[in-house]
Formats: structure tokens, sequence, C-alpha cells
């Protein structure tokens, strides 16, 4: 029987995406082509992500996959499981343990360190793609950072809502310099990229791109003076195991009263608090 | 983790996988690689073409570990892909020097060398065949016997490694329009992603490697008025196609086996401007693919052609059609749908309940 290589990708591959690493990151927010490879999961299911993590990753690791905030969801444990399959590495739910953490759609609540990495899964790495569908064109505006079809897209959100739609994806500054996809994150998370301690990833398997966001950056959410940015509002509400109002809120509905009620949406996170208050009462 | 309604843990995931496994096995029937090897050419040329591995077990592998399923099929063989060690390209190879099993020309009549039919479903009769309902391991033995028994003539006078290409006869004329040689080492799509505008080996291998019923439907669209081009097939071939690999310049090229390839050459009527009046000459639509595939590989030809010489409908704009085109992404990106949105989505719940609270009237 055919041995599958340590972390799945043969070692050229590896070595060329680490590459395509190292040049992200001395361009911040720089979209490097790359040749993706095809994975045992779904185009579209965090392939971009997982070679990130699958070039980086030695026998000394901890991995921490999220998936929209949940360790246990069926992608996250699915590409955990894959990756520990291949490199026999630990894994762990605890944020602060992981020296990499793969996540899909969050920042987790946890402030993340310079001993981590974190790698975000990207569907869209082009932050002009709404605006323009050429691949060809997108690459020359970034050249000439062109980006007034960025601003104009907000602005135009402005004129009909008196305030942006874009929901999460929300497109950033790095560094003064390139605007970028900060993957599907909430407007919630933005803040996080700005000077965090960690280095941040970003891998689109799909369109073939890595990017990245060096420790230390300036990261600024794009905006207008008279219209700043605004994250996702939860006035009023917390999370209904934990009591905490200052984290991202998942919006559910209690099967037998039929209320709506919240709960924090880094699960991980959750339980450490839950966990701490358990123990204090003890 | 009583408290989160919607997400499926660990042990949901894994009953899920034992269920698939037991959907393969329920009915307690069983075939083998090798049966299916032996028996399910079409899927297996198709699989092998999209997923650009050449091998018939492992198709044939993916083709029952998959349950038929071609799009699993495909992505079976592309991740397998994923974990080799790419050594070595091999030499050019010329499809003149095919040993060919099938060769037709809708051009020509009389082709040098001669319309040789092969085996094709093109003049079968589409009708049930229920005797195949009880057909025995028996019966496909005493067939094959009764067609091994047909007497063939010793000395063949058809050379079928060295037919000529109806191709070569028009260009003699004159009446193909000219092009410089492009003997420029080809870009490695696998190695390289491609970045527009792209040359012409990236086209061809991503149209090569495209999802069967895509490139058709392109094809199609181009025929249907959604192209310039009206094309005439040339020729159409089927065969062995011998591959060599040059291990350094030197050294004479190893023969490392056969595959088996559709060629396509399709003619299209251009206008070029002559010395001093407008001349109408041929352009070449090519398409070739792994197995035997006509259908995909004269759709190709008629996508190159669209893509070489542009024009304003989608079968013209290389982004829509090599960036769509491909099996893994298509059915990835699509499926991806499925995965949970509840971040995404609330945040635009959000966005959308204070718009709908405070935005401006319109």
């Amino acid at each position: 029987m055919r041995e599958v290589p340590f972390a799945l990708l043969d070692e050229q591959s590896k070595k060329e995406i680490r590459r395509a690493i190292l040049k992200g990151v001395a361009i911040p927010g720089y979209q490097v082509p790359f040749a993706s490879r095809e994975m045992p999961i779904g185009r579209g299911w965090g392939t971009g992500g997982l070679q990130l993590t699958l070039a980086l990753i030695g026998k000394e690791d901890t991995l921490k996959v999220i998936d929209q905030g949940a360790d246990d969801s069926v992608n996250a444990v699915n590409i955990k499981k894959l990756v520990q399959k291949t490199t026999g590495v630990q894994t762990t739910t605890h944020t602060q343990e992981a020296s990499i953490v793969q996540s899909r759609h969050r920042i987790p609540e946890v402030p993340l360190t310079k001993e981590q990495i974190l790698v975000l899964q990207v569907p869209e790495p082009e932050p002009l793609r709404a605006i323009e569908r050429s691949e060809y064109k997108t690459k020359r505006y970034h050249a000439e950072k062109e980006y007034s079809g960025a601003y104009l897209m907000l602005f135009e959100q402005i004129m009909r809502y008196n305030q942006t739609s874009q929901g999460a994806d929300y497109p950033v500054l790095v560094n003064g310099r390139y605007v970028m996809n900060p993957s599907p994150i909430p407007r919630f998370d933005n803040p996080k990229i700005h000077h965090n301690e960690a280095l941040i990833l970003f891998g689109a398997g799909r369109e073939k791109k890595i990017y990245a966001v060096p420790p230390y950056t300036n990261v600024q959410s794009l905006a207008f003076e008279d219209y700043p940015f605004v994250v996702e509002q939860f006035a009023g509400k917390i999370c209904r195991e934990t009591g905490l109002s200052n984290v991202f809120l998942d919006e559910l509905t209690d099967e037998e009263t039929g209320e709506t009620y919240y709960l924090c949406n880094d699960t991980s996170y959750m339980e450490e608090v839950l966990a701490r208050k358990v123990a204090v009462k003890q | 983790m009583a408290y989160v309604a919607v997400r499926g843990g660990a042990e949901a995931i894994e009953a899920s996988l034992e269920h698939l496994q037991y959907e393969r096995v329920k009915d307690g029937a069983f075939v083998a690689v090798e049966t299916l090897q032996a028996t399910m050419r079409g899927f297996l040329d198709q699989v092998m073409s999209e997923s650009s591995l050449y091998s018939e077990q492992l198709a044939a592998l993916a083709m029952k570990q998959s349950e038929g399923n071609v799009e699993e099929a495909i992505f079976l063989l592309r991740a397998h892909r994923s974990t080799l060690p790419r050594l070595y390209y091999s030499t050019t190879t010329d499809a003149r020097s095919m040993f060919v099993l099938r060769r037709i020309s809708a051009s020509f009549k009389d082709i040098p060398g001669g319309q040789i039919l092969g085996a094709s479903h093109d003049y079968l009769h589409r009708l049930l065949n229920f005797d195949l309902l009880q057909e025995t391991v028996e019966d496909v033995a005493a067939q094959k016997a009764e067609f091994e028994a047909i007497e063939v003539p010793d000395n063949s006078v058809l050379q079928l490694e060295k037919l000529p290409k109806v191709m070569d006869y028009l260009r003699q004329e004159g009446l193909i329009r000219e092009f410089p040689e492009n003997d420029a080492e080809p870009s490695d799509i696998t190695k390289e992603s491609i970045a527009f505008p792209t040359n012409r080996s990236q086209r061809l291998q991503t149209l090569t490697r495209g999802q069967t019923g895509t490139v058709t439907s392109l094809g199609y669209a181009g025929l249907r008025g959604y192209g310039a081009s009206h094309p005439t097939v040339g020729e159409v071939r089927v065969g062995w196609q011998s591959i060599h690999v040059a291990l350094d310049d030197g050294d004479d090229p190893y023969y490392i086996g056969a595959i088996k390839l559709t060629e396509v050459e399709s003619f299209i009527p251009v206008n070029v401007n002559g010395e001093d009046k407008q001349v109408v000459e041929f352009d070449v639509g090519y398409g070739a693919c792994f197995g035997q595939n006509e259908t995909k590989a004269i759709a190709m030809s008629i996508v190159d052609h669209a893509l070489e010489v542009g024009g304003d409908t989608a079968i013209h704009d290389e982004e829509f059609v090599l960036l769509h085109i491909d099996t893994i992404e298509s059915t990835g990106f699509i499926s991806h749908l499925k995965m949970p949105h509840y971040v995404t989505f609330q945040s635009k719940l959000e966005q959308m309940r204070a718009i709908k609270r405070e935005g401006k009237m319109l």
C-alpha cells in the first residue's frame, strides 16, 4: 500500500506554498497567486486554509480548527481529523493552547499571541470582485492602488440605506496600501486584525491566492469620516449561559417556549468562561 | 454540548460516514475493481479526463469507492494527485504516430487512409437491451470467443500508426491560415495558477480537464449563435498514443507506456486580408483529451478557437470559460453552500433589521 506523505502534500508542493506565504508576509494584504492543489475536502470547504496549515505544520504543533465559532461543527471536525490522520499532531479546542488556529468566519474571542498563527479560510479573496468581475482588471486596480470603486460601493449603500450593508467580509485597508477581504468574519472581528500579535494568513484554495497580515500591522476597515465603521450591534442582548455581552452572539430559538435567546458564538470561549464560573462556585 | 442545537458533533459525523459505507454494501452485492475496469470504459475515460490522471485501475477503484458517482470519483483522483511528487514531463508527442482505433472526417469522404469507424455508439439504436438483464459470465465468454474466431487477414495494408492527417492535405493547398510554430515550453497549470490574459497551453490544459458536460454545453452555445465559430470536423482520431520521457538531453527518450487519446481538429472559416482582397481561409480549433471522449474533444476544439479569436459573448470570454469549467471547483463551491453560514447570516440579519428600522425611505 502507498504511504500518504506527512501532512498529505508532497514536499515540493509544501515548499511552494511556504514561498507564497513569505511573499504574502513581505507584502501585507497583497494576494499572492499560487498553484492551489486539489485537496481531499471540497473546494470552497476550506482548501486554502488547509493547504496553509499542511504546509506549516510540524510534529511539535498543536492545532485548533474552528468553523463559524465552533470546534465541533462538521467541517471543523473533518479538517482536524484529516490533519491529525496525516501528521499525528496534537489538537485542542483551547485557543491559547494552539500554535496554529485554522478558522472559518471567526477570529477567536481569546486574544492571540506572537507564538501563534491564525489561518483563515477565504471563499472570495478579491475585494473588488463585486464591482469588477474581471480578474485581469482587478489585478491592475490593486497595482495602481485604484480603490475608488470599493469606496463608491460603500457610498452607494449609505446613499440607499443611510448605512453600509456589507454584512460580513467587510473590506479593510492593510498597511495603508492594499485593500483586502478579511474573509467572511463578522465586522465585529475586523478590529481584532489591527495590530494583532499573531501572524494572520489567508488561504483561498479555489481562487488560488494566499495573503497575509503580519503581526502589529495597521489594518483599517474602509469608512468615511461622517459615517464611521460600525460593528454588529447586540444592544441589550447577552449570552444566556455566560451573561457575556462583549462577544459575537448566535441568535437561537428555544424549542419549548419559542423565545429568541442568544449564545456566545465562540463555543470554546463560552465553555472556558462557564468552567471558570463553576470553579468559582465550588 | 446540550445547549447548541444546530451543530454536528463528532459522533453524528462518524455515524453519517458509517451510514454511507452501509449504503454501499447494504444489498450484499459485490463488484471487483477488475470487473469495472473491464466493463466501464466510458465512465473511466470521462473520469480520467476530468481528473487529469491517467490510470484505469485507479479510476475503477474511485468508481467503486464512490458508488459510481462521477463527481466524487474525480474528486478522489484529483486529491490523490496532490499527494504525488511531479517528476517529469513527457517529450512532445505527435498524434500522426497514434496507433489509430477510430478515425473519421466530416470534411472529406475520401481521406488518405480512409474512414476507420472502429467502435462507436454513433451508429447505434439506443434501445434498452433487455437480454443483458439475464446475461451470465458464460454468455460473455461465448460472445468473446465468437468475435475472436473471426478470421482477419494476416497482412493488413493499413498502417494504423502512420495515418496522414486531413489537415496536412489542406495545409499543402494553402487553405489553412498560417501561424508561426509555437514550441515554447508549455505552462503547467498545476504548478502555477493561471493569470490573465492566458497563453494557449494554459487554455488547452484547462479545457481538457474541464467538466465534460460544461465543455459540451459551451461548445454547443458556440454553435447556436453565441460564438463566431461554425466548424466542420476535419478529423477525429481515437487511439493509443505512445508517451516518452527524456531524462537528459543527450539520451534517447524512454518509452513509459501508451495512453488512449481522442484528438480533434475542427476547420473554421475565417476572413483573412490577402494582398489586395479579402480571402477566406481555415483556422484550426484543437481538442484533445484522455480516453475516448469524442463529444468533449469536439466541443473543446470549438471553445479553443472561440477563446483564440475573441468576441463579445461568454464563450469568447476566457475568464468566464476557464474559471468555471473545472469539475472540482464548481462542484466544491456549489456544495459549500451546505455548510453553516450562521455568523455571516447573523451579520446580514442584524444589518437588515437596522436598515428596516432606520434606513432612508427611497
